[in-house]
């Protein structure tokens, strides 16, 4: 039976397929978030490959915070265009309008407004039933006990106290009208795996995840690229030209780079496993309190 | 990992990585066996625990910590700050971490009792369990609990991790004494594959490295087995099962079925079956995004292409014409109760069962298990982490397999129709054949003397009538012409003056038996309902004439209990088999290809009667019905002068 191995990348890609398909049969108006990132783009091909030959039968949804690393949209544009995706870019425009930025009112204020409540906007606004999400396990604690099928109220609201049971790849798809479920189908990967995959299947990613020189501050330990210039000039007069890369991405303003020579995914990989840094750590957002994540769970984030 | 690999052997190293096969295990243990230690103790002695995770660890360990001067590996995994503060772990966790030979995925379940629910869903998807004991405490209730639900769950290898071999001198006397006693336990279940293995996590004894204060113990250490144990063949790649999930119809022309290979194995070319329709097809092709596939196999996901346009649709089942599953309404399974609400009998809930949703009833509960002591006992509902056997009814056919052997096919979970919380999980053992079916037509004690109430008294209808209110059953193959002879008989009769009924399968099967399907099971409900139908006709002193196959004994008994005796009037219409066929060759022969099923005489069996009231043997194709009408003016039932 040698020849009826499946390797565990497969096996992973397989349970995410299967997951993604349950989730077009079963719900009325599923979205896929898609965030650009690395997670991302791995969750995309997947949906892809679910329905291949057939177009993906849900549409792409970007919470657009408006502080963005700008090749990050450049990316999203280009490839939305060129793959011929359905994208929804959603952004809470009255905060936007009112000058919600991490620089004037701290990260907890912006991820709230830019993020959480820009979700949930635009969620309530389609009336989504179901949204994919790109989390992994592995990233952090809290989410090691996260259904792949998580189940939200009519409020968006996890309560980790009071998940349905997940047994087998029998998932429990049921719910009333203006509940919703959260879908992970990457839950069971690790970083490893999404890096092996990206490189087997050659899945476009954003350059940032590539060392480059770019101007970068330093704030607070974290290397902060000078994106464009709502940076404050002071802090914008201090940027040093650093080889640098980004673990993980998101609002420029909260995203640490780290000073590397990695220029392809095999770098990363072998940068990865020497690394003495964890992937979220570099995200300013969890940096306040070991369970913040789980708060920021509770209140709807992703 | 080497973490000195150069740029060069990193392609390789990636190229060997990527091909390395995934073991899903599963930990359980009562609270202070140091579950969470090993675990902790696995991840960071294969170094994926990063440094800042460490860190903070460090940070935490100054707090909270409970292990003296060790590092408290156990505060790596508890994720939720609740369980953090009560010191356990109350739900299912995952953790990853890989070594060069494999990748591991652990579903890290909590001890305590109340957490039966957790342990099943941890056990659901693992290949391997590790149960850990504390050497100083030997076997205990949990330790029995945890190895019952892993056998329950189809857990094919346990190991029995005898933990804190520190606080026992690394006596070998004491771990075969707790070996000996878990062997002698386990031979009462279902595992093939036992090990126990002696180790201290805290102290890192025979976790990765061979432990030289055990030098007694010849065994491998634990990861290595869990890096070399062999699970491939666990998999079922005999039955080919493909519940379809999802058809993919881009606009031109093409219809694929997606599905995850459920078990077994598919080639482009082979001969395929849908369920429920039977109808057949030629898989046309296997596609994939990266290509067209010539064969597929569990668990891989894809989709299928058929030579003819036969309906499929999300809920059927693909499978080969001569391995096709058990398809009924009816089955028995080992269920247990994950809802905070106890189980309320009678009631609907949804199964979802495969990739199909139905509504279900759990008809009997058979026992339910002390999952301390594994013995059994009466009970009426269950209540949460309760687990024993049930009876079930689907409102519609579901295919499956016992679980045991797929356990794809042979689990589902039930969902309550109001909350929609899953409140149970199940694994199916087998089907319920006709006669073990509780409170179907075997419940003839609940008969009563109906009519009794009425003012209008039997005698005095029978002597306006002036008949009897009987029954005169009339049985035989389908073909037999038992049809054509019980309309002629209720023609002549009511000619002369007689008040009847008729009664025949289709007209009964076009209503009131309107979601009964032609199973033994169901023909037995069928049956049931016709038998009671009769018996209210008989009362008002109808003369009741039916015509049905009644295909054996059991069925034709209980049907006259049912009606009572004295009233009953047995007719066998005794035909060629041969000449049954030619009188409808069309249904004869679907059934021989296998369109068309639960046919009496064809693909099911027929017993004859032994001792009929009445046999009247057909040999042509003229009905005479002086026979049944000599029958019943000599009964008494009606006057033919």
């Amino acid at each position: 039976m040698n020849s009826y191995r499946i390797s565990h990348l497969r096996q992973l890609e397989s349970e995410s397929i299967h997951v993604i398909r349950e989730v077009a049969a079963e719900f009325g108006n599923p979205v896929m978030l898609y965030s650009i990132g690395k997670d991302s783009s791995v969750m995309v091909r997947l949906a892809e490959k679910a329905f291949y030959p057939a177009k993906v039968p849900f549409p792409l949804m970007h919470i657009d915070s408006k502080w963005k690393f700008r090749e990050m949209i450049e990316f999203r544009d280009r490839y939305a265009k060129e793959n011929n995706w359905d994208l929804i870019v959603h952004s809470n425009m009255e905060a936007y309008e009112q000058g919600v930025g991490p620089f004037t009112h701290g990260s907890q204020v912006h991820t709230d407004l830019m993020k959480t409540q820009a979700l949930l906007q635009a969620l309530d606004t389609h009336g989504f039933d179901a949204a994919f999400g790109g989390a992994r396990r592995d990233e952090e604690k809290s989410r090691a006990k996260e259904r792949i099928f998580s189940f939200r109220d009519r409020f968006h609201q996890w309560d980790p106290k009071n998940q349905r049971p997940e047994l087998w790849d029998t998932y429990n798809t049921k719910v009333r009208k203006g509940e919703s479920i959260r879908v992970f189908p990457l839950s069971n990967w690790t970083e490893l795996d999404i890096w092996e995959y990206i490189r087997q299947e050659r899945i476009p990613i954003v350059p940032l995840y590539y060392a480059k020189e770019r101007p970068v501050v330093n704030m607070d330990g974290n290397l902060i690229l000078t994106d464009d210039d709502r940076m404050p000039e002071e802090l914008r007069r201090k940027a040093e030209m650093k080889m640098v890369r980004f673990r993980t991405l998101g609002c420029y303003p909260l995203t640490g780079a780290v000073e590397s020579s990695a220029t392809t995914i095999e770098d990363i990989v072998l940068e990865m496993m020497a690394t003495t840094k964890s992937e979220r750590t570099t995200r300013v957002i969890d940096y306040d309190q070991d369970a913040s994540m789980e708060q920021k769970k509770r209140e709807g984030y992703f | 990992m080497q973490i000195s690999l150069t740029e060069n052997t990193i392609a390789e190293f990636l190229r060997h990585d990527q091909q390395k096969d995934l073991l899903r295990f599963l930990t359980a243990g009562s609270v202070d066996d140091g579950k969470s230690t090993l675990i902790g103790r696995l991840l960071f002695d294969s170094k994926k625990i990063y440094d800042d995770q460490l860190a903070a660890l460090e940070r935490d360990n100054l707090r909270e910590g409970h292990a003296g001067d060790d590092m408290d590996y156990a505060l790596l995994l508890d994720g939720l700050k609740a369980e953090r503060e009560q010191g356990i772990t109350i739900d299912v966790a995952y953790r990853y971490f890989s070594t060069n030979r494999r990748k591991f995925i652990i579903a890290d379940t909590p001890g305590h009792e109340q957490y039966t629910r957790n342990m099943v869903t941890g056990a659901s998807t693992a290949d391997l369990a590790v149960i850990l004991v504390d050497a100083a405490q030997g076997i205990v209730t949990q330790t029995k609990r945890h190895t019952f639900i892993a056998s329950l769950l189809g857990i094919k290898h346990v190991v029995l991790a005898v933990n804190k071999m520190d606080l026992v001198d690394y006596s070998q006397e004491v771990f075969e004494t707790i070996a000996a006693e878990y062997k002698n336990f386990v031979t009462r279940l279902n595992i093939p594959d036992v090990h126990c293995m002696p180790l201290s996590a805290l102290r890192g004894e025979n976790v990765v490295e061979t432990s030289e204060k055990m030098a007694w113990y010849d065994g491998k250490p634990l990861l290595h087995f869990l890096e070399t144990v062999h699970i491939a063949g666990d998999r079922n790649f005999i039955d080919f099962r493909y519940p379809v999930q999802y058809v993919v119809r881009p606009s031109h022309g093409y219809r694929g079925y997606a599905a995850r290979v459920a078990s077994g194995i598919v080639r482009k070319g082979d001969e395929l079956m849908a369920l429920p329709s039977r109808k057949r097809s030629v898989v046309t092709s296997i596609t994939t995004w990266e290509g067209e596939l010539e064969e597929a196999f569990p668990p891989s996901s894809v989709t299928l292409t058929l030579a003819e346009e036969i309906d499929v649709s999300r809920g059927d089942m693909l499978v080969k014409p001569h391995n096709i599953p058990r398809v009924g309404r009816h089955f028995e399974a080992m269920l247990v109760w994950l809802g905070e609400q106890p189980m309320v009998a009678d009631r609907q809930y949804l199964v979802k069962h495969t990739t199909n949703t139905s509504k279900i009833r759990i008809d009997k509960v058979r026992y339910r298990i002390d999952v301390n002591t594994l013995k059994r006992s009466d009970a009426g509902e269950f209540e949460l982490n309760d687990i024993g056997r049930v009876v079930l009814t689907a409102n519609r056919a579901l295919f499956f397999d016992p679980y045991e052997k797929n356990r794809a096919t042979g689990a589902f979970i039930l969902i309550d129709p109001v909350t929609f919380n899953t409140v149970a999980a199940g694994m199916i053992i087998d089907r319920v054949s006709e006669d073990e079916l509780p409170s179907k037509i075997t419940g003839t004690s609940a008969v009563t003397a109906s009519g009794k109430r009425s003012r209008v008294p039997l005698d005095e209808r029978e002597a306006r009538f002036g008949q009897k209110g009987v029954t005169v059953w009339i049985m035989g193959l389908h073909g037999s012409a038992k049809n054509d002879l019980a309309y002629s008989v209720e023609r002549e009769l009511f000619d002369r003056g007689a008040t009847t009924v008729l009664i025949d399968g289709g007209t009964v099967r076009s209503g009131l038996s309107r979601e009964l399907d032609y199973s033994p099971a169901d023909r037995a409900e069928h049956m049931r309902r016709v038998a009671h139908l009769c018996r209210m006709l008989n009362d008002q002193g109808l003369l009741t004439i039916c015509s049905f196959i009644s295909p054996d004994d059991n069925i034709r008994r209980q049907t006259a209990e049912i009606i009572g005796r004295e009233r009953f009037h047995l007719v066998y219409v005794d035909a060629d088999p041969e000449f049954c066929r030619r009188s409808d060759p069309e249904l004869y022969e679907k059934v021989d290809r296998g369109e068309a099923s639960y046919l009496p005489g064809a693909d099911m069996p027929f017993e004859p009667p032994e001792e009929p009231d009445l046999r009247i043997i057909q040999e042509k194709d003229a009905i005479d019905v002086s026979g049944v009408l000599d029958y019943i003016a000599a009964r008494g039932v009606f006057p033919l002068v």
